[in-house]
């Protein structure tokens, strides 16, 4: 923990980024959103085309973005280190999942196959009004939100902290995916929900509509940085950084952290939900496998990687982690596990402040050299 | 495994049966005037045979109602019998001499009434079988059957039997037959005994003596016959909830013993050295995988001693599994003491590179452990119930690793170390503790004892590259909830755990026990977050 205080001085509470970050920030999404214009006015083989590929690509890792980034608020803020982050993604996207199943058919009140083969007639009752998209998008923000505010509530009352809260938070994912995993549980069992046709009216494969969700997924992610810095400069933030690096002496001093860490998980998870929702319209499918062990893990080592409290850091890995993967699984799909525990390894051995904490060494360095 | 008992049951009972009809010559011989009736042209007559056949209830007759069955009983034109030996030669029963089948020998036809008779008189000719593997699967059918008709010969048995266990089963199956025919004392002194034997497949026709017909007559008329039915009904209730509490005490401790070794290890290096180890489902997978390669070795070089080679995978799995540790531990996790979420994730990751590791070298398919010799079967219990060898010897295996760990941890210098590095890790280091060298030491041990469990877990389950995943979770709940450094807590734990699961599996199924049992732990540790066992005193972060 000490490196990491040292990182992190306290700041003045200015501006929420400094006018050069706004710069850099608008600059590059400027370039990240002038990308399917490209795919949509060219045409293929054209220098300028970009593969509708690439724009499902990108925006399946602006999800992923987003849910390193609520990690990151209560990981590299809070010192809460959560493994169940996988369950708020998979939630929201369990939201969406079910608006769009329904959105798909020529009645709203058709039951899907997973249902006709249980001989259930009708939608059970927690999948009434989903027909309705705001109803669903409300779910995506509420379930993941619910959920972790009374976990949280609980677990943060008693005090559980440092590797128990995240053994625990494993635990209840992994509870989560043997749940839906249950064909009786009413969420399609291992298969869960695909076959997704429209979504609002609009064809959810036309490159129109995936341009406008990669859209959204963009100002999502961009919404997401510009509350996190809010949450992080405030006076809350530093309270929050104040648990991390000494929460007993923070009690103390008088403060009781319960509502603080509460209020951060909560936002954090609901974060993670918005990410779900989007991501499962863009790769048009979602099943239990998104709440393992695995994948929840996998999201900490975006942000440990990128550099955790630096909220631009869970951005930077997320995406440098799943270019390689992407990469690898195609160019050497056998060695991608090595390389993906080599890069946990050496993470954590060498780059304690990840590849943003590097760069601002390096920085420093070249400051003091001229 | 509970298939297994009565197959090569029903396999010595296939070769009793076949031993008569090659050893034809030597047999005992049927007189000419019991065998006439199977030359008739009338069914009544060919049954009364049949049955007096079974009454003489010696392996000649035997043998003769064994070949009816296989069509291989010949009429002569002359009305005499012969019976088949092999293509085209036959013997007379009655002379045992063995001919060449003459020309007009005709099989007898066994229509479904002769062959109801047939198995009937086969059953009561079995009673007499020299094997007691034999009569005592007669007896059994006998009990099932219950026919009223069979009491005679039962009774006759029973005069005979000298095996104590025989002779259980004939009370029993002369009490099946007797208690829907009979006087009314016979009748009541068969519920008693059928109450006694606490089989459920009696339930039924002690059920329907209380039943009522549409004139309101009870089915058994006399009132203390019902009441004697009732306390049977009763009895056979208590035994079946018995028979399932015992079942479930001994799936659980089953179970709870396989938690337990999965957590043992990890108790040691997370809960003593406060290293959280995501590789330890991977140290479990290589002491299983260690076992698959000295079952391999065993074959090719010492197929003699193959049932043997659980005893020598022992300690080749604890040295493999213990040396991965101890490189881990230094080479990775030595430098992220002190930083447990660090280690959470650096662990993982070996966790990885370990799981590839084995798919690359053995391929992502399971490999085959196979169970030696003397670790298959089971011994049968309170009627029906089948304790497997297997579980047992893992359940007792168990108990001694955590002996073993308990001596080394209370009786042995590096376990005084390991304890003092646990209460003070400065202090310990001040008084000239090499608290480095234990560090590696101490993980080794645990990371050893995790492929002592790995030997265990090949014989119960799938040998592949994510058996360490499946187990990861269940091991740190055990730990978690036995609390940490307390290895009477991880017993504990592990035990209580197991119970759990099996006495609620019955009501909500295997997943829906699972969830409620996480979600139990979950709250558990609400409410005392040091687990089972706190460590008392004051402890400063």
């Amino acid at each position: 923990m000490n490196s990491l205080s040292n990182n992190l001085q306290p700041r003045s509470m200015g501006p929420l980024f400094s006018a050069k970050a706004w710069t850099a920030i608008i600059l590059v999404t400027a370039v990240f959103a002038c990308l399917p214009i490209l795919n949509l006015s060219f045409a293929p083989g054209h220098t300028l085309h970009i593969s509708a590929y690439t724009i499902g690509l990108i925006g399946k890792f602006t999800c992923y973005a987003m849910a390193a980034l609520a990690l990151d608020l209560v990981w590299g803020y809070a010192g809460i280190l959560s493994l169940g982050h996988g369950l708020f993604f998979a939630l929201g996207g369990y939201g969406m999942g079910m608006y769009l199943m329904r959105a798909g058919k020529s009645s709203p009140d058709i039951v899907p196959d997973f249902m006709t083969f249980l001989s259930w007639k009708a939608y059970p009752w927690f999948w009434s009004f989903t027909e309705h998209f705001w109803y669903a998008m409300l779910l995506v923000l509420l379930v993941p939100g619910l959920l972790a505010f009374i976990f949280g509530y609980f677990a943060f009352r008693s005090r559980i902290k440092g590797v128990y809260f995240s053994i625990i938070t494993q635990a209840l994912t992994f509870a989560a995916m043997l749940l839906f995993f249950r064909n009786e549980t009413g969420f399609g069992g291992n298969n869960g929900f695909t076959d997704f046709k429209r979504i609002l009216g609009f064809d959810i494969t036309s490159p129109q509509t995936r341009a406008a969700l990669y859209w959204l997924s963009l100002g999502a992610l961009l919404a997401a940085l510009i509350l996190g810095r809010a949450i992080t400069q405030s006076k809350l933030g530093r309270v929050l950084t104040a648990i991390r690096d000494a929460e007993s002496r923070l009690r103390f001093l008088g403060y009781e952290p319960l509502g603080f860490k509460l209020f951060v998980w909560t936002v954090s998870a609901m974060i993670c939900g918005v990410a779900g929702a989007l991501y499962v319209p863009q790769v048009g499918i979602i099943n239990p496998g998104e709440m393992s062990t695995e994948n929840s893990i996998e999201m900490v080592i975006w942000v440990a990687t990128g550099g955790r409290g630096t909220l631009i850091g869970p951005i930077v890995g997320a995406g440098v982690i799943n270019g390689l993967k992407t990469w690898f699984t195609s160019a050497l799909p056998e060695f991608w596990l090595y390389a993906l525990g080599l890069i946990f390894v050496l993470v954590t051995l060498f780059l304690p402040q990840g590849i943003v904490g590097l760069i601002r060494r390096l920085g420093r360095r070249e400051k003091a050299l001229s | 495994m509970k298939l297994i008992f009565p197959f090569w049951r029903r396999l010595l009972l296939i070769a009793a049966l076949a031993l008569p009809m090659h050893m034809a010559t030597a047999l005992e011989l049927v007189d000419r005037a019991t065998l006439a009736g199977l030359a008739s042209d009338n069914n009544n007559d060919k049954i009364e045979a049949i049955n007096a056949l079974g009454q003489l209830s010696h392996p000649g007759a035997a043998a003769i109602l064994e070949a009816l069955g296989n069509d291989n009983v010949l009429i002569t034109s002359d009305g005499s019998v012969l019976v088949v030996e092999s293509a085209g030669k036959a013997y007379d029963p009655t002379t045992g001499n063995s001919i060449a089948v003459p020309s007009g020998a005709e099989p007898i036809t066994i229509n479904n009434r002769l062959r109801r008779a047939l198995q009937a008189a086969q059953a009561s000719a079995e009673l007499y079988s020299p094997s007691p593997v034999v009569r005592l699967a007669a007896v059994k059918r006998l009990q099932k059957e219950g026919d009223a008709s069979r009491a005679p010969i039962i009774s006759k048995a029973l005069e005979k039997e000298q095996d104590a266990e025989i002779k259980q089963a004939l009370t029993i199956a002369l009490a099946a037959s007797t208690i829907k025919s009979g006087d009314a004392s016979a009748r009541r002194q068969a519920a008693f005994v059928l109450g006694e034997s606490g089989d459920a497949n009696f339930k039924p026709v002690l059920s329907a003596m209380l039943q009522k017909d549409s004139n309101g007559q009870f089915a058994e008329p006399e009132n203390n016959v019902r009441l004697a039915a009732e306390t049977a009904i009763n009895q056979i209730d208590r035994h079946q909830s018995l028979v399932a509490w015992a079942g479930n005490i001994f799936f659980g401790i089953s179970l709870g013993s396989v938690l337990l070794l999965a957590a043992l290890g990890l108790a040691i290096t997370f809960g003593l050295m406060g290293i959280i180890n995501m590789a330890h489902g991977e140290l479990l997978m290589i002491g299983a995988y260690a076992t698959y390669m000295v079952q391999l070795f065993f074959k090719a070089y010492l197929p003699g001693w193959i049932s043997w080679y659980l005893v020598a995978a022992l300690p080749v799995a604890f040295l493999v599994a213990a040396i991965v540790g101890m490189i881990l531990e230094r080479t990775v996790i030595r430098w992220l003491y002190g930083r447990p979420l660090e280690t959470l994730l650096a662990t993982w990751g070996i966790s990885l590179m370990l799981m590839q590791a084995v798919r690359s070298f053995f391929g992502a398919q399971n490999v085959e452990v196979a169970n030696p010799k003397w670790m298959t079967g089971g011994i049968t219990v309170l009627g029906n119930l089948v304790l497997t060898y297997n579980r047992m010897v893992i359940i007792a295996f168990a108990l001694c690793v955590v002996g073993v760990v308990w001596l080394v941890l209370n009786r042995t210098r590096l376990g005084l170390f390991v304890r003092a590095i646990t209460q003070n890790r400065r202090m310990a280091d001040c008084v000239g503790v090499a608290t480095g060298r234990i560090d590696m030491l101490a993980f080794g041990l645990g990371s050893g004892i995790a492929g002592l469990a790995g030997v265990a877990l090949s014989q119960l389950g799938n040998v592949g590259p994510d058996l360490g995943r499946s187990y990861i979770v269940d091991s740190f709940m055990v730990v978690v909830l036995g609390g940490v450094g307390q290895l009477a807590g991880t017993v504990v734990a592990a035990m209580g755990l197991g119970m759990l699961n099996k006495f609620i599996e019955p009501f909500w199924g295997a997943v829906i026990a699972k969830i409620a049992i996480l979600l139990f732990i979950v709250l558990f540790v609400q409410k005392r977050p040091q687990g089972l066992f706190a460590p008392k005193g004051r402890s400063a972060e």
